[in-house]
């Protein structure tokens, strides 16, 4: 009786649910498409004003609610005290510079935020070239789109099979790259452990999952290309490398700087890989992982947003270089 | 536009472009990329005393293959804890709406910075830019007492709470605000390439911006539209924290990977679960990537974008 | 490190004795508790269709036999018993408890988050009934544990021991080695099982994802009190002697004639990034002899490495485990090294104290013990209950310990018990630091408020 019961509910919940999701999404279109009709009936001087408030207002509001207002507490709370009772002025960055292993972590961020971006954007670019003339690309493309469906918690244990090692001589490798190794006849190492090469291998990560992201993108970026123009490249004679270079990369250079941009930001933000992997240890902790420790493990409020705002002030060159970039694409136009 | 080709010549250049040793190099690193995969997929059939023991491209000598660990993942759970099918359910309840609201909110935003003319639209797109950096993680309190309680100024009201802890609503706007800003950045990237030509047109032709952006703008963006959508869909389909934050504990609208996560096991050492529950999470996010794979076809901007 | 050991406690006999019972006792489950005799539960009051969650860092499989012990309990009150657990336990709770959706119970693996959660003003003590029910059934000591600056908050919960060396009888018996008693005469049999080359000594691993080094910690607690005593690891814990102490400089040699000696580990770096549920793989297939851990590992080698748990008489069993105790300086010295966790509120809801005091009770204990692989330092804990050899064993050695002392890292502050202490011991064997250097750097991350 219970069971039917409770079967009956879930049915119920089920059903509720599917209404309450089609209700959402056809209240929210109908709001939108009201928006424009109303909108479309106005005169000029309204629609000045107007059009501001439809495209721009909603943006806005969520990202200053979401976004632009945490982020001013966190500046607030990165000169108070652990739970954020008292000042404590410049400590906390103090505290943050004065750290014994600060300068590995430094050392570690910058070069995630070279490496990650540059290799994955590579491989995207290369793949996306590749394929784009290709017959069936659809499945070379979802195999390296693949790593992004996959969980961080999945990407953990998949890497886990590659890089674990066995200490006992007698035991077989459980790693693949362990037994890789082997067989061309080198004696496995502690890969996690050495130093610097365990940033690298948790880079390889990342940008296994991130290439996916460049190649989409890049991709329909490529496809985005006039025919005519490349087909006009190749009856000049231009080789392959020569369309590439001079042609193909030119007319997604703005596209590549986006996704460049894109996966900076996210290289700075890395911590899952790093904490899954290694917990931060062996020297490959960065920024943000400190900054996870601190929020949440130490729960100490205070460094944890001053460890927050120097990330933030990491991603300042970049916003620096995209502002130089943009300004020459619109005197370009 | 260009020079007339004659049929032959066309032919020609479209044999020339699809070389065999490109097509080859992509199939060997696509190879290279599935492989860690690949081992995850083997590792998912087989039992956990073999996991633990020897690698996994040993059951190709010694093959020992199970599906004990799919069963348990679909069916295992008693008494209090929901079927799986519940969990789909409430993904899609997430995900969805959490893909469509803020791209919808971002490409008008991406549209207005591009082409609307206000002082301050680049210091605007830049501090949204920059904005991507702020770490999720800093926004969850803020954000949770703003769902819970409100918002108060002294003993004034500004935001009611409206009573929507529990529900999916907070789980969606969590979403959408924390999507927005790489939304807005890839959109606009988009838009504001569109040819400048193309827009002044229409405005000559007297269509007022809503106009414009429904009959011009949105036909030309499905595939930057879709390039997004893929990745939004995948990043709310693999979130944990923004669900178990917002979710406010509730098991009845948990989404996968929470049942997941729960799943794991206290020890943390279950990987025969890991391994089959992180394939049976994968499976729609792939199929998502095949489905809208055609808006990426070739040509269907050729001609309207530069040229 | 208890926050880790999250109740690891099941021993998967146990464990999958208990789910046949239970899935088989589904279908008459239901009919027998709304027809079975409530008088039990009429002191807990009456409600209908009350909501309580308890939220923990305990899941899967444990959770279900947690909500199958509250079966009964939500029959006859009428109040439904949400058990919510997540690995992010620890990182979630002080968001919700900030952002206003605080769960009603919290399962406390740590005294030290139990102090910052009451410093955030959420929390509710204990009410008076609840706290009475500790007094009868509890230790002072453990009651003291849930205790925040003289008020009661937090009613103790499950329990384990972590003074376990873990073996297999059989492997001891055919290489004729007996079970020492003392310091001394364990690095005596770790020596004599070097020599004799098929075997090695000691299984260590320090990994376990961000959490990894916690295993490095609990060598040092229960070594600190054997080489010193009592007040000597309050004093520690509560950092009225600096950690980088002369004392404390002796235990960790101590630990590292074990732990850095390649003769006895193998390769020592290799220890921190072995997990520790691979540590204990080795005394399963006989690869090695001993591994020091606690009470709950038995769950982890029968579920993962095909071990069974036996008696210490039990010689023939192949893969059979079993633990003796980590023994003192001298062979008089038995103190015992344990944790377990504590259930706090966030509400004064009637409903949500009347969970919080059904689950002191001597009848809830028996009940969760029943359904096997768990064990609690309440005394009305029928030890009859208690279905497995070591966690037998560990119930008396916390019934009879002449010193008890909770997990000593979960104690200190969190910047150093689940931070600096887990990553200096693991650059302790991972790169091979100094022990002065790694005392020096945890006495500095230690918070100076």
């Amino acid at each position: 009786m219970i069971e039917i019961a409770a079967r009956q509910s879930q049915l119920e919940q089920a059903v509720s649910k599917l209404t309450g999701l089609t209700l959402t999404i056809l209240i929210f279109g109908a709001l939108v498409a009201i928006a424009f009709a109303l909108s479309e009936r106005t005169g000029e001087r309204v629609q000045r004003i107007l059009k501001y408030v439809i495209f721009l207002a909603p943006a806005l509001l969520f990202l200053f609610i979401g976004l632009v207002a945490p982020a001013f507490r966190t500046l607030y709370l990165s000169f108070r005290d652990a739970r954020g009772n008292e000042s404590v002025g410049w400590e906390n960055y103090q505290w943050a510079f004065t750290q014994p292993e600060i300068l590995d972590v430094l050392r570690n961020t910058g070069v995630w935020m070279i490496v990650a971006p540059i290799a994955s954007t590579g491989f995207g670019l290369l793949i996306a070239v590749l394929t784009d003339r290709m017959r069936r690309p659809g499945l070379v493309k979802s195999l390296i789109f693949m790593p992004m469906a996959i969980s961080f918690v999945g990407a953990g244990i998949i890497w886990k099979f590659v890089y674990q090692f066995e200490p006992n001589e007698r035991a077989p490798e459980i790693g693949l790259l362990s037994q890789v190794a082997e067989w061309f006849g080198f004696v496995p190492t502690n890969w996690l452990l050495v130093n610097p090469l365990n940033t690298f291998l948790l880079i390889v990560v990342f940008v296994w999952i991130q290439t996916g992201f460049a190649m989409v993108v890049l991709s329909a970026a490529i496809k985005a290309i006039p025919d005519e123009i490349l087909e006009a490249s190749m009856l000049d004679g231009a080789s392959g490398w020569k369309r590439f270079s001079r042609v193909t990369v030119p007319m997604i250079r703005g596209t590549i700087i986006v996704v460049l941009s894109t996966i900076t930001i996210g290289a700075l933000k890395v911590f899952d890989i790093i904490r899954t992997m290694t917990g931060g240890n062996f020297k490959t902790s960065v920024i943000a992982n400190e900054m996870y420790n601190q929020s949440f493990r130490a729960l100490n409020y205070g460094t944890g947003s001053a460890l927050a705002i120097i990330l933030f002030l990491g991603v300042l060159p970049l916003v620096a270089y995209n502002v130089v970039n943009l300004r020459r694409e619109r005197s370009e136009r | 536009m260009a020079r007339k080709l004659r049929k032959r010549d066309v032919e020609v250049v479209k044999t020339h472009l699809s070389s065999p040793w490109a097509s080859f190099t992509a199939i060997v690193l696509a190879t290279i990329w599935t492989i860690p995969t690949f081992g995850l997929f083997v590792t998912s059939f087989r039992p956990s005393t073999g996991i633990n023991s020897s690698g996994w491209w040993t059951v190709f000598t010694n093959p020992e293959f199970t599906f004990t660990n799919y069963t348990r993942v679909l069916f295992e759970g008693r008494g209090a804890t929901p079927p799986l099918s519940q969990y789909f359910l409430n993904t899609f309840a997430i995900v969805i709406p959490s893909t469509i609201i803020p791209i919808t909110i971002a490409i008008f935003a991406a549209y207005a910075i591009a082409w609307f003319d206000f002082k301050g639209r680049n210091f605007l797109f830049f501090t949204i830019f920059a904005l991507q950096v702020i770490p999720l993680q800093m926004s969850l309190i803020p954000l949770l007492q703003l769902f819970s309680g409100g918002l108060h100024i002294g003993s004034f009201t500004v935001i009611p709470s409206f009573g929507i802890t529990g529900t999916f609503i907070p789980i969606w706007l969590a979403h959408t605000m924390f999507g927005l800003p790489l939304a807005i950045f890839l959109l606009h990237n988009f838009i504001a390439q569109l040819p400048r030509e193309l827009i002044e047109a229409a405005r000559v032709d007297g269509a007022d911006h809503f106009k414009l952006f429904r009959q011009i703008i949105l036909p030309l963006s499905v595939p930057a539209i879709a390039s997004f959508a893929i990745f939004q869909f995948l990043w709310t389909w693999n979130d944990l924290l923004v669900a178990l934050t917002f979710g406010g504990g509730k098991r009845e609208i948990a989404p996968l990977m929470v049942r997941l996560a729960e799943m794991t096991g206290t020890r943390g050492g279950d990987w025969e679960l890991l391994t089959a529950g992180a394939f049976v999470s994968i499976l729609v996010p792939v199929a998502v990537f095949f489905a809208l794979q055609r808006y990426f076809v070739r040509g269907l901007l050729a001609g309207s974008v530069k040229g | 490190m208890t926050a880790f050991l999250r109740r690891r406690l099941i021993l998967a006999t146990s464990l999958f004795a208990a789910l046949s019972l239970v899935i088989s006792g589904c279908g008459s489950s239901d009919d027998s508790a709304s027809g079975g005799n409530c008088d039990a539960y009429e002191s807990y009051g009456n409600y209908e269709g009350v909501e309580v969650e308890i939220y923990s860092s305990i899941r899967s499989p444990e959770a279900e036999i947690y909500q199958e012990s509250f079966a009964e309990f939500e029959d006859c009150t009428g109040i439904i018993i949400n058990w919510n657990g997540t690995a992010e336990f620890e990182a979630q709770l002080p968001v919700r408890v900030e952002g206003g959706t605080a769960p009603d119970l919290a399962v406390f693996p740590q005294p030290g988050l139990l102090k910052a959660m009451v410093a955030t003003g959420k929390m509710f003590p204990a009410t008076g009934d609840v706290s009475a029910a500790a007094d009868e059934y509890y230790g002072a000591d453990w009651k003291a544990y849930g205790t925040v600056d003289g008020t009661f908050y937090a009613a103790p919960l499950g329990a384990n021991v972590k003074s376990f060396i873990w073996y297999s009888p059989k492997t001891f018996a055919d290489n004729g080695w007996s079970i020492p008693t003392t310091w001394a005469e364990l690095l005596a049999l770790s020596d004599e099982i070097a020599a004799g080359g098929n075997v090695q000594p000691w299984c260590v691993g320090f990994g376990s994802g961000d959490a990894t080094g916690w295993v490095g910690t609990d060598w040092m607690e229960d070594l600190m009190l054997r080489v010193n005593d009592a007040s000597t690891y309050d004093a520690w814990v509560d950092h009225s002697m600096p950690f980088n102490d002369a004392k404390v400089a002796a235990v960790l040699k101590e630990a590292g004639k074990i732990l850095k000696n390649p003769k006895y580990v193998g390769n020592v770096p290799a220890i921190a990034t072995t997990t520790f549920q691979e540590g204990g793989k080795g005394i399963v297939d006989g690869s090695c002899a001993m591994h020091r851990q606690a009470s709950f590992l038995g769950g982890i080698l029968s579920a993962d490495y095909g071990a069974t748990i036996v008696t210490p008489d039990d010689t023939t069993t192949e893969g059979g485990i079993t633990t003796f105790y980590f023994p003192g300086v001298t062979a008089d010295q038995r103190p015992a090294l344990g944790g377990g966790e504590f259930v706090g509120s966030f509400s004064d809801r009637p409903e949500v104290a009347a969970v919080q005091l059904y689950l002191t009770s001597p009848e809830w204990n028996n009940k969760k013990a029943a359904l096997g692989g768990w064990f609690s330092a309440n005394k009305g804990l029928d030890v009859a209950n208690v279905a497995d050899p070591v966690n037998k064993n560990a119930v008396e050695i916390l019934k009879n310990a002449t010193t008890f002392r909770f997990d000593g890292s979960d104690a200190m502050p969190a910047a150093v018990g689940a931070g600096s202490f887990w990553k200096e011991m693991t650059a302790w064997v991972a790169e091979n630091k100094s022990d002065k250097a790694v005392l020096d750097a945890i006495e500095k991350s230690w918070p100076k408020s």
